[in-house]
C-alpha cells in the first residue's frame, strides 16, 4: 500500500508542471507592471530637456545625459543653507533615528516575551490595538506635546515622536516567543544578570529582526519633509526630503524633479535588496495568534 | 498557548518583603517589585509611546466634547461636534463615501493581490524569488512625494500625457481624459496609484510565511492525495498562514481607511477627491476648529478599530 503511494509521488513528480510556468510567465509580465513606473524615473532623471518634451512623449532615453544632475546641482547652489547640509541632517536623524529605534524596541520585546510580569498582556495588548491607530489623527493635541516640552526647532522632534512604532514591537515580540525559553533559562543559572541576557543573548538573536526594522522604517525617516514643515523654523535643521519637495516637480523641471526623486528612493531599495533575506526570516513569525 | 508556558523568572525566597503577600494588591505590588528590571526595560518604549501615540489620541477623544479656537479656553458643549458631524455637514458624508469608496477597493484588492502574489512567488524556483519580491515590494518603498513626478506626467490632462496619448493613438479616446480634475476620475485614478505601491509589510509578511510553511506538511498531504498545488493551497497553505492574514489585514484596514490627498492633491473639483482625513486636517490645520477635527478623528479611529475587531473575529485563532 504504501509502496504504490511513493510510485504516485515520483510520478507527480516528473509530470511537466504546465501551471508552474504559467504561474512564473504571469509574475514576470506582473513584475515588470509594477517596475515600468521606476523604470520611467530612472529614464526621466537622465533625460535631456529636448527628450523630456517630445511630442509623443517617449518612455525610454534614448541619449541619456547628466544634465539634470548638474542642474540638480545649480538648483542646489541656490538654496538658503549648503545642499551638503539637508544631507547631512537627513543622514544624521535617520541613523539616530533606526539606531534608538532598534535599541528601544530590542528591549522592549525581550521581556513582553520572555518575563511575566504583571500587567504584560495589557501593555502588549495595547501594542496590537496601536497597529491601527492613525497618529495623523491626533495632529493638534499632538503639536502642543510637542511644543511644550520644547522639542520643536530640535534635531530631537524627528526623532522622539515616531520612536515607539507598534508595527515593529509586534514583529520583534513576534519573533521573540519562537526563540526557546530554555536558552535564556541556562543563561540565569550562569549567573548572567537580566542586562546580560538582554545585551548577549537576545540582541545577537535578534539580528535578524533588527534588519527588518530598518527596512520597514527607513524609508519613512529618509522621505521626512512633513516634521520639517510643521516643527522647524531654522532652515539649517530642515531635512533633504524637504528640500526635494520644495523643488517641486512642474513641466519645466521634470527632469530636476526626477533626479531628486531616485535620490530619495534608491537607498530604501538598495537597503531592501541587501537585507531582503533576514527580512523574510522575521517576517515567517509576524502572525498575530 | 506558547506564553503560559514562560516560566516565573522571580527568585523563591524573596529575601526582602516590602508588601503583605497575604493579600491580592500586595501580591501584586510585590510582583511587580520583583520585575523591576522587567518594567525598566520596556520603559523607553512604552514612555514614547504612550506621549506621543496614546497620550494624543486620549486628548482628542476628550476635545470632541468642546468647542476649541486654541486662542481661547475650551468650552463644553456636549454631542454637539457629533450630532454636527453627522447631521449637518455635508462634505463629512462626501469625505466619509469617498474614503469608504477609496477603502473598498483598495483594501480588498490590495489584500488578496498580497496574498495571491505572495503565493505565487513561493512557486517559483528558489534562487528567482528574492528578484520576484524586490519587484513587487520596490513601489512601497517610494515615498508618494517623489513619485508624483511620475505620476503626474503619466496622467497629464492634456495629450501629451502618456496615458491620453496612448489611449488617442489606439483609437480608444478622441479628447484627452481630464484625470486630475473630471470628478468621475479622480478617485479612480488615485485608486490605480495607490494599487501600485500597496504591497508592503503585509505583503512582505505573506512571501515570508508561505517561505515558513513545514515542507513536511506536504509529504503529509501528499499522502492523502493533496498533490496539485492548488489543493495544497487549500488545506495546507491558507490554514498555515492564517496568523499573518490577520496581521495584514489589520494593516491593511488602517492603511486603506487613513487615506490622505490622492493624485489630484487638494483641494478637488466638487471635493471629488475629498476624504476623512483631508477634511480634518482642514478643520484642525486652517480653521482651527480642534474640538470638531477631535470628533472627526475619533470617527475615523472608531471605524479603524471597529473593522480591526471584526478582522480579529473573523481570522483569529479560535483555540
Amino acid at each position: 500500500m504504501f509502496q504504490v503511494d511513493v510510485d504516485y509521488l515520483k510520478k507527480a513528480k516528473k509530470r511537466k508542471d504546465y501551471a508552474g510556468r504559467v504561474i512564473l510567465v504571469f509574475l514576470t509580465i506582473g513584475g515588470l507592471v509594477f517596475l515600468l513606473p521606476l523604470v520611467y524615473l530612472v529614464c526621466t532623471a537622465f533625460k535631456p530637456p529636448e527628450e523630456l518634451f517630445l511630442y509623443p512623449p517617449r518612455f525610454f532615453v534614448s541619449n541619456p545625459t547628466f544634465d539634470n544632475f548638474k542642474q540638480l546641482t545649480m538648483v542646489t547652489a541656490n538654496s538658503l543653507v549648503p545642499f551638503t547640509r539637508y544631507l547631512f541632517n537627513t543622514v544624521l536623524i535617520t541613523v539616530a533615528y533606526i539606531f534608538c529605534l532598534v535599541w528601544i524596541t530590542t528591549m522592549a520585546c525581550y521581556p513582553l516575551s520572555k518575563h511575566k510580569f504583571p500587567g504584560k498582556n495589557g501593555l502588549f495588548k495595547l501594542v496590537t490595538t496601536a497597529l491601527m491607530f492613525v497618529s495623523a489623527a491626533a495632529g493638534i493635541p499632538l503639536y502642543l506635546i510637542i511644543t511644550s516640552l520644547h522639542i520643536d526647532n530640535t534635531y530631537l522632534v524627528y526623532i522622539l515622536p515616531g520612536l515607539a512604532s507598534p508595527t515593529v514591537l509586534f514583529l520583534m515580540k513576534q519573533f521573540m516567543d519562537q526563540v526557546p525559553n530554555e536558552i535564556f533559562e541556562a543563561g540565569k543559572i550562569d549567573g548572567a544578570s537580566e542586562w546580560k541576557l538582554y545585551t548577549e543573548i537576545a540582541l545577537p538573536l535578534l539580528k535578524n529582526a533588527q534588519a527588518t526594522a530598518v527596512i520597514l522604517t527607513f524609508s519613512g525617516i529618509w522621505n521626512e519633509s512633513a516634521t520639517s514643515t510643521t516643527y522647524i523654523y531654522k532652515e539649517q535643521l530642515r531635512t533633504l526630503g524637504f528640500f526635494m519637495s520644495t523643488i517641486g516637480g512642474g513641466v519645466a523641471r521634470q527632469g530636476v524633479a526626477g533626479v531628486a526623486a531616485l535620490i530619495m528612493t534608491f537607498p530604501s531599495i538598495i537597503i531592501f535588496v541587501i537585507q531582503q533575506s533576514r527580512v523574510m526570516d522575521t517576517m515567517a513569525h509576524s502572525g498575530i495568534k | 498557548m506558547a506564553k503560559d508556558k514562560n516560566k516565573n523568572n522571580s527568585p523563591a525566597q524573596p529575601k526582602k518583603r516590602f508588601f503583605n503577600v497575604e493579600k491580592r494588591f500586595g501580591y501584586t505590588m510585590h510582583e511587580m517589585w520583583n520585575h523591576k528590571i522587567s518594567y525598566g526595560l520596556i520603559a523607553p518604549f512604552y514612555i514614547l509611546f504612550i506621549t506621543f501615540s496614546l497620550l494624543p489620541l486620549i486628548a482628542s477623544a476628550a476635545l470632541s466634547f468642546f468647542y476649541w479656537n486654541v486662542l481661547e479656553a475650551p468650552v463644553f458643549n456636549g454631542w454637539t461636534n457629533y450630532v454636527y458631524l453627522f447631521v449637518d455637514d455635508a462634505l463629512f458624508l462626501k469625505a466619509l463615501s469617498n474614503t469608504l469608496y477609496y477603502a473598498i477597493i483598495v483594501g480588498p484588492v490590495a489584500y488578496i493581490l498580497s496574498y495571491f502574489l505572495a503565493w505565487f512567488i513561493n512557486q517559483v524556483p528558489d534562487k528567482i524569488r528574492p528578484i520576484y519580491t524586490l519587484a513587487f515590494y520596490a513601489p512601497s518603498l517610494t515615498s508618494s512625494v517623489a513619485m508624483a513626478v511620475v505620476w503626474s506626467v503619466m496622467f497629464s490632462n492634456d495629450s501629451a500625457g502618456y496615458l491620453n496619448s496612448l489611449l488617442m493613438n489606439l483609437g480608444l479616446i478622441s479628447e484627452p481624459i481630464l484625470w486630475t480634475t473630471d470628478v468621475d476620475w479622480i478617485m479612480p485614478v488615485g485608486i490605480i496609484v495607490a494599487l501600485w505601491s500597496s504591497l508592503g509589510t503585509g505583503f512582505l509578511s505573506f512571501v515570508a510565511a508561505f517561505r515558513g510553511v513545514d515542507r513536511e506538511l506536504y509529504d503529509a498531504a501528499a499522502v492523502d492525495g493533496i498533490t496539485s498545488r492548488f489543493q495544497r493551497l487549500l488545506y495546507v497553505d491558507i490554514p498555515q498562514t492564517m496568523p499573518q492574514m490577520l496581521f495584514a489585514a489589520v494593516l491593511q484596514i488602517t492603511s486603506a481607511l487613513s487615506v490622505g490627498a490622492t493624485l489630484a492633491g487638494h483641494p478637488t473639483p466638487e471635493d471629488a477627491g475629498l476624504t476623512i482625513m483631508l477634511h480634518l486636517g482642514d478643520y484642525s490645520g486652517q480653521r482651527f476648529e480642534v474640538g470638531y477635527a477631535s470628533a472627526i478623528a475619533v470617527v475615523l479611529s472608531l471605524l479603524i478599530i471597529g473593522l480591526g475587531r471584526i478582522a480579529f473575529k473573523i481570522l483569529a485563532d479560535k483555540e
